[in-house]
């Protein structure tokens, strides 16, 4: 506690997380063209010593506490009420560490196929300003985190995809520009009808106290920021940008994409929906589970049809992003504790999804499930990681997918059965896509061309080794992930409840430390 | 007769508070003298040196007069004919950075394209002293002298390029069309003039409190100021008065169209203020809807034809009609932050609207800046290509850069105002927009792109100073605002009468 405390006032460590990357962006920049390795090797080191500071904030970050960690604020633009403010809660704890981690592991293990000066400054600047997005506490400074990802994004799928990746890159910021239109508008208009003697602020916090605005209004301004953040998520039917996007994007780019640009919305949901407009949240929340379980279904169905394996673990992304939805507007402490913790596994295990598919279309130059198959025999290794990952995306217990995914289901039935009970056939659903696409690529006689495929090398193993050894910790042991996550979640119910008519259901377990103590506690 | 000129009293004069504009036309005047008399040929960088020497001091004398409006207050001279406030100065201080920048473009694009280098210079730092009357002036016949002065040495800007059938047709167009709109304006002035009895401002302003509680017949100010309203649309590029604006764009010499989109826009929209924000506020219920609707038609038409375009000039040529209307979304607001927020737009797409430019000057000259010209910049010229893309992500509003904090400031006074919808139209606009600025983004950046047998982009010091200085001043506004933000802050017109 001391120490946590202690940090925080002698270094503001999450400033340091969004700086550091931006000055390796800079070396990266400056170093001379032709110095080969030596900018992927700036790249991680930066990145990695970013990720360090992000696992000891983890470390650092007191369990059991529910609010805002770390803070930090400097005054940025006082005539317009904007300070530099920053902090973590359990809410954001992981997914800044899950960015920690992830740059490194990607630049370091995944190959751009050329100009990697350019690739490595673009993913540093990416990195930066997606600790900024989830760290930031003021609205203006979210709001510039959020829509700046987008310039290296899409500078990474336009530059280093594949053949249509202008198409997919342009498709890709103006989905998400035109969201934030709405959200830019509502923000301002927020902000504007929330003054009072004290000013304006664009305090996140405070506006949150504040809740100065009529119901009508609120609800309007919901819907603004929703909007903005179900086209990242994405909801379906706002998603058609992300098939493009992840399936033209390198593969560096799609693990990224699918493990920190995604949960932008879902995060943003969380902090800007419920936390901002509790009783619009409340209002709104039929829709958004609704939407949430129509993501699931449709997700999955189109995921089962598609004949590209990328394309196919990106629709698996839209089901798996309509679980989180649904957890977070079911409005119940497990409900949203698996939705935080859905948000890591699904980059783990999609990342890692992305990441084999990318290695077979380096192997094969194709990704098409017809011209894959038996690859089982050539590649047993590559076909085994391919399982565990898979597994883990479908939700098997004793990997991460479970714990989330099980406890988005147990705490959305308390509040909204029915759609539950649509939303755990979307379970049945993801087995049957990912197992059924397993099949046809890994089972069945190998062609000549299969069997010529290597097999997975020892440093793209050690690029995979982290995945696997995160989806088997979380599986088995969420406790230290569940521990910092609950009690922000609940002070978050606890703030919509005293701004709301909604009270969350009596018999609700407020701590499930382990998920076998469920069955006991009922 | 004869009693009445015996009864003349020349006004006092603050020479002081003139000598921005007096170093301008003295430097014109040097220039013009100098080189017409000179028996041996002056080689061009004289002028450019004149010329970036005038504008320095002026802008430095202006800073100087700044701090005193600041300690003093806003005053006025030449019996109230000419205004000394923080917007005056604020304007002429933009003025003086265009010229600047033109200026030093200017000087190669000249010497490569054969222009006369004297000319250019001397018609630059006259159409700067009428762009900084336009801005001071508290009376309107000395502002339509200030856009006058302007235009006219505009429309031989234009045409610079004689030889060009474009450059011929770009200064035809303009002078018919401006001089169009200055006939409009000028009945305006004398229609209002018929309704208050004044041209001075600050009178103007006073005749709406002399009103009280008497009605009176205020249609033919009204129509005065519809039809002032119509010439200065036509000056700024609103649509639908803007048709002169891609053309003009194209075909007049890519300085010049860097300085019509940067201080020829700021002198109009300083007028627009200083006339229907400061003078005629009290009649901001009728004059706001029409502007809101202008602003919000303006976005529209810049933003869908942008798109539609597939030369970088003419793109950035409706972009600049675009930018124009998100100014008027601050204007519309009638209040001290919408006016505020506005100045802040002017200033920093100005900014970034010279940078653009100084690059296409550096690219080419002839008329044909078709987007495929630009395929494999980043190649060929990063570092130059890297600054581009600054200014595009700028004026598509990325945030990081003034463009961003521009949009959100007028976005904020407009929904500070209550007018929802064209804060929600303005940024739905600006997605449609964008797209036309990630295209040549995009190109430039093509990593298949063949450039090997392109001809070499020489970038001299000069453009390279220009497009580096805007770059990075399109950063740091876009990072610590706050000092530009005060700035436009206390350059709010004030109109004092004579005292």
């Amino acid at each position: 506690m001391l120490l946590a405390a202690g940090s925080s006032a002698t270094l503001p460590i999450l400033n340091a997380l969004i700086i550091v990357p931006l000055l390796g962006a800079a070396i990266v920049a400056m170093l001379p063209k032709n110095s080969p390795g030596l900018h992927r090797q700036v790249g991680v080191l930066s990145s990695g010593v970013a990720g360090a500071m992000s696992v000891y904030l983890a470390t650092q970050f007191e369990t059991g506490v529910g609010g805002f960690q770390f803070e930090s604020v400097q005054s940025w633009i006082p005539d317009l009420g904007i300070s530099w403010h920053v902090g973590v809660d359990g809410i954001s704890l992981w997914l800044v560490v899950l960015t920690g981690l992830v740059f490194p592991i990607v630049l370091a293990g995944i190959d751009p196929h050329g100009d990697e000066k350019s690739y490595t400054a673009w993913m540093l600047l990416l990195q930066s300003a997606s600790f900024g997005a989830f760290v930031a506490l003021d609205l203006f400074l979210f709001f510039v985190f959020f829509e700046i990802v987008l310039v290296p994004m899409y500078m990474l799928i336009s530059g280093w995809g594949y053949a249509e990746r202008k198409y997919a890159a342009t498709k890709f910021f103006l989905y998400t520009m035109f969201g934030s239109a709405f959200m830019l508008v509502a923000m301002v208009t927020l902000v504007a009808l929330s003054a009072d003697d004290g000013g304006i602020t664009f305090n996140l916090v405070e506006l949150a106290e504040r809740q100065a605005l009529a119901v009508e209004t609120a609800r309007w301004l919901f819907l603004a920021f929703a909007f903005a953040f179900a086209i990242k998520v994405p909801v379906a039917p706002i998603h058609t940008w992300l098939p493009d996007a992840h399936t033209q994007a390198p593969t560096g780019g799609s693990v990224i994409l699918a493990a920190v640009m995604l949960k932008l919305g879902t995060y943003g949901l969380l902090r800007f929906g419920l936390y901002l407009f509790p009783e619009a949240s409340v209002f709104f929340a039929p829709l958004m589970v609704t939407l949430g379980v129509i993501g699931i279904i449709y997700g999955a169905i189109v995921a089962t049809v598609q004949g590209d394996l990328k394309r196919l673990v990106a629709y698996s992304s839209v089901a798996h992003m309509g679980f989180i939805v649904l957890g977070s507007f079911a409005l119940t402490s497990q409900a949203i504790t698996g939705s935080v913790l859905q948000m890591v596994n699904h980059g783990v295990s999609t990342g890692a999804l992305f990441i084999l598919v990318g290695m077979i279309y380096d192997r094969r130059k194709t990704r098409a499930i017809d011209e894959l198959s038996g690859l089982q025999k050539a590649v047993p290794v590559m076909a085994a990681v391919f399982t565990v990952s898979m597994l883990s995306s479908i939700g098997l217990p004793g990997l991460n997918g479970f714990a989330g995914e099980f406890l988005i289901l147990i705490g959305s039935f308390e509040t909204r059965r029915w759609w539950t009970v649509i939303a755990a056939v979307g379970v049945i659903l993801a087995a049957l896509y990912l197992l059924w696409a397993y099949q046809r690529v890994f089972h069945g006689e190998p062609t000549d061309a299969d069997m010529e495929t290597p097999e997975i090398k020892l440093n793209e193993m050690a690029l995979l080794a982290p995945f696997l050894v995160a989806m088997v910790v979380m599986g088995v042991f969420p406790k230290p992930f569940l521990d910092r996550i609950e009690p922000s979640v609940d002070e978050l119910i606890s703030h919509v409840e005293t701004h709301s008519d909604f009270e969350r259901p009596e018999d609700v377990v407020i701590v499930p430390s382990e998920k076998a103590d469920e069955g006991d506690d009922h | 007769m004869l009693a009445q000129v015996s009864e003349f009293v020349a006004p006092s004069i603050d020479w002081w508070a003139l000598t921005p504009q007096m170093i301008l036309i003295g430097a014109a005047l040097v220039i013009m003298l100098v080189t017409s008399l000179s028996p041996v040929q002056i080689p061009g960088w004289v002028s450019t040196l004149i010329t970036v020497s005038a504008a320095v001091a002026a802008g430095v004398v202006s800073w100087w007069l700044w701090n005193d409006v600041l300690d003093e207050g806003a005053s006025s001279t030449v019996a109230g004919a000419f205004g000394v406030d923080g917007f005056a100065l604020f304007f002429t201080i933009l003025t003086m950075i265009a010229v600047v920048a033109t200026a030093l473009v200017g000087d190669a694009y000249v010497e490569r394209e054969g222009m006369a280098a004297p000319e250019f210079h001397a018609l630059l730092l006259t159409t700067a002293t009428g762009a900084i009357v336009m801005a001071a002036a508290n009376d309107l016949i000395v502002l339509f002298i200030g856009l006058e002065s302007l235009s006219i040495g505009l429309y031989v800007l234009a045409a610079m390029q004689f030889r060009r059938k474009t450059a011929q047709e770009a200064a035809m167009k303009y002078f018919v069309l401006g001089a169009f709109a200055s006939a409009f304006f000028l009945y305006g002035i004398a229609l209002v003039y018929g309704s208050t009895g004044s041209t001075n401002l600050a009178e103007i302003s006073s005749f709406f409190d002399s009103l009280g509680s008497r009605t009176a017949d205020l249609e033919l100010l009204l129509v005065g100021t519809a039809l002032m309203l119509t010439g200065l649309a036509f000056k700024i590029a609103v649509a639908p008065f803007h048709f002169w604006a891609p053309d003009v764009y194209q075909g007049s010499p890519s300085p010049v169209t860097g300085y019509m989109a940067s201080a020829a826009k700021a002198a109009g929209v300083a007028a627009l203020l200083r006339i229907f924000f400061a003078a005629l506020g009290p009649l901001a219920a009728d004059w706001s809807t029409p502007i809101a609707v202008g602003s919000a038609i303006t976005i529209i038409v810049g933003a869908v034809m942008a798109i539609t375009q597939n030369d970088v000039k003419r793109m950035l040529a409706f972009s600049s009609v675009g930018h124009a209307g998100y100014i008027l979304v601050g204007i519309q607001t009638a209040t001290d932050d919408g006016t505020s927020s506005a100045l802040f737009y002017m200033f920093t797409y100005s900014l970034m609207v010279l940078g653009s430019f100084a690059v296409i000057s550096a690219m080419r000259g002839g008329a044909n800046h078709d987007v495929d010209t630009y395929s494999g910049l980043a190649k060929r010229r990063p570092l130059l290509a890297f600054a581009f893309t600054i200014f595009l992500l700028g004026q598509a509003g990325v945030p990081f850069t003034s463009g961003f904090i521009a949009k959100f400031m007028v976005i904020r006074a407009a929904a500070s105002d209550e007018v929802y919808w064209l804060a929600v139209l303005a940024m739905v606009a600006s997605v449609i927009t964008a797209f036309m600025y990630l295209r040549i983004i995009m190109t430039m950046w093509d990593r298949g792109a063949d450039v090997a047998d392109a001809e070499p982009i020489s970038v001299p010091w000069t453009t390279g100073v220009v497009v580096a200085t805007t770059a990075v001043a399109t950063i740091v506004y876009g990072v610590v605002p706050q000092s530009l933000i005060e700035f436009a802050r206390d350059a709010v017109p004030v109109l004092v009468a004579a005292g």
